[in-house]
């Protein structure tokens, strides 16, 4: 078991005490076998000092509550070894979303993105005595889209978001949305292109692939978004 | 009328087809022009002008300058959804830069055609 020091840049800002934001220099000794996460670090630093506010839950990557940019680029904690981290270790609450308290972002805007694309299956048809049914082929394409956690990395650090986050949907809400869009078993696709045909709300996106870059699932919302044009375009000629 | 955030004005794919196929055509141009170039090695005015003297030249060199300008409209008008937030600032800068452009376009073909 070895311990070692680590230098810590967060950003603090708590709106009832603080006029503005600011980085605080925490120092903290880690231990190489216990805290081998960004998150297991944070538990210890909230310990040390218990102003420090940041959102967690699952600590396996499954709820995606604990994004935040980490040296720089959108990740969640607890998917982040500390060993690969550069110090001293900067920490922002994630880009573009208006800061709660710390590390604490007001998601609502990002959410309400997300619903705006009907995230839900739409087949007005009687439902099949047991299930409705697809070919492997057909759930096949679900693949590397149904993952999506929500945690709001790929958006937070997709400037197209960041300059109109009120219209264009955002690399999440569209994976999600070309997850509908690609469901078999889902009849509403026309509505759903419908609404996505529009300067801001989906064509916003550039294909910079800043989402891709950061997303923690390995997921690639540049691909379904491709993917969302193409059939407009198959739609179109 | 209330300040309600409106989207969804059901255009763009156009616009993004169009974006690609001009580039796709000032791409081909660019090697047909330095092609030509190389091959005449032009050094005189009027080598110059006997490039562009001939109608298929006068036609793809046109059509290269549409393509831009409408490249241009479309890259341009990105630029000012993304930044000008006041909408009517947006529209007064749109239709300035169409008005531009439109110009532009018309000074192109004044250009070709009296060569």
């Amino acid at each position: 078991m070895t311990t070692r020091t680590m230098l810590f840049k967060i950003y603090r800002y708590d709106p009832d005490k603080d006029n503005a934001p600011y980085m605080q220099d925490i120092s903290i000794e880690v231990d190489s076998v216990t805290d081998r996460k960004l998150l297991d670090v944070l538990v210890k630093l909230k310990a040390k000092d218990d102003t420090l506010s940041y959102r967690r839950s699952c600590r396996e990557g499954i709820c995606g509550s604990d994004a935040m940019n980490i040296n720089g680029k959108n990740g969640l904690a607890c998917l982040t070894e500390v060993k690969d981290l550069k110090e001293p270790v900067v920490l922002r609450p994630l880009p573009g979303l208006p800061v709660i308290r710390d590390l604490i972002v007001d998601m609502t805007q990002f959410f309400k993105q997300y619903h705006s694309i009907k995230p839900y299956l739409i087949n007005d048809t009687p439902p099949p005595e047991r299930e409705r049914l697809q070919s492997p082929d057909d759930r096949e394409e679900l693949n590397g889209l149904y993952e999506c956690i929500l945690c709001a990395c790929c958006s937070t650090s997709c400037p197209s978001f960041w300059w109109n986050p009120d219209k264009f949907v955002g690399p999440a809400g569209l994976l999600n949305a070309y997850r509908f869009i690609a469901d078999t078993r889902d009849e509403a696709t026309n509505a759903r292109l419908d609404d996505l045909e529009d300067p801001y709300r989906l064509f916003r996106c550039h294909s910079i692939m800043n989402c891709v870059d950061v997303c923690p699932k390995g997921l690639n919302p540049t691909k379904a978004i491709g993917k969302i044009k193409e059939m407009m375009v198959r739609r179109a000629v | 009328m209330v300040n309600r955030i409106v989207v969804g004005a059901h255009y763009g794919l156009k616009d993004w087809i169009i974006q690609r196929a001009t580039a796709i055509i000032m791409a081909i141009y660019t090697v047909i022009f330095l092609a030509v170039v190389g091959a005449v090695s032009p050094n005189s005015f009027e080598a110059w002008r006997g490039i562009f003297a001939g109608g298929f030249m006068k036609f793809i060199t046109f059509l290269f300058f549409v393509s831009l300008f409408y490249h241009a409209w479309i890259g341009v008008r990105d630029i000012w959804m993304d930044y000008a937030k006041p909408d009517g600032l947006r529209l007064v800068l749109m239709i300035a830069t169409a008005a531009v452009l439109v110009g532009y376009a018309g000074w192109a073909v004044q250009i070709l055609w009296r060569m």
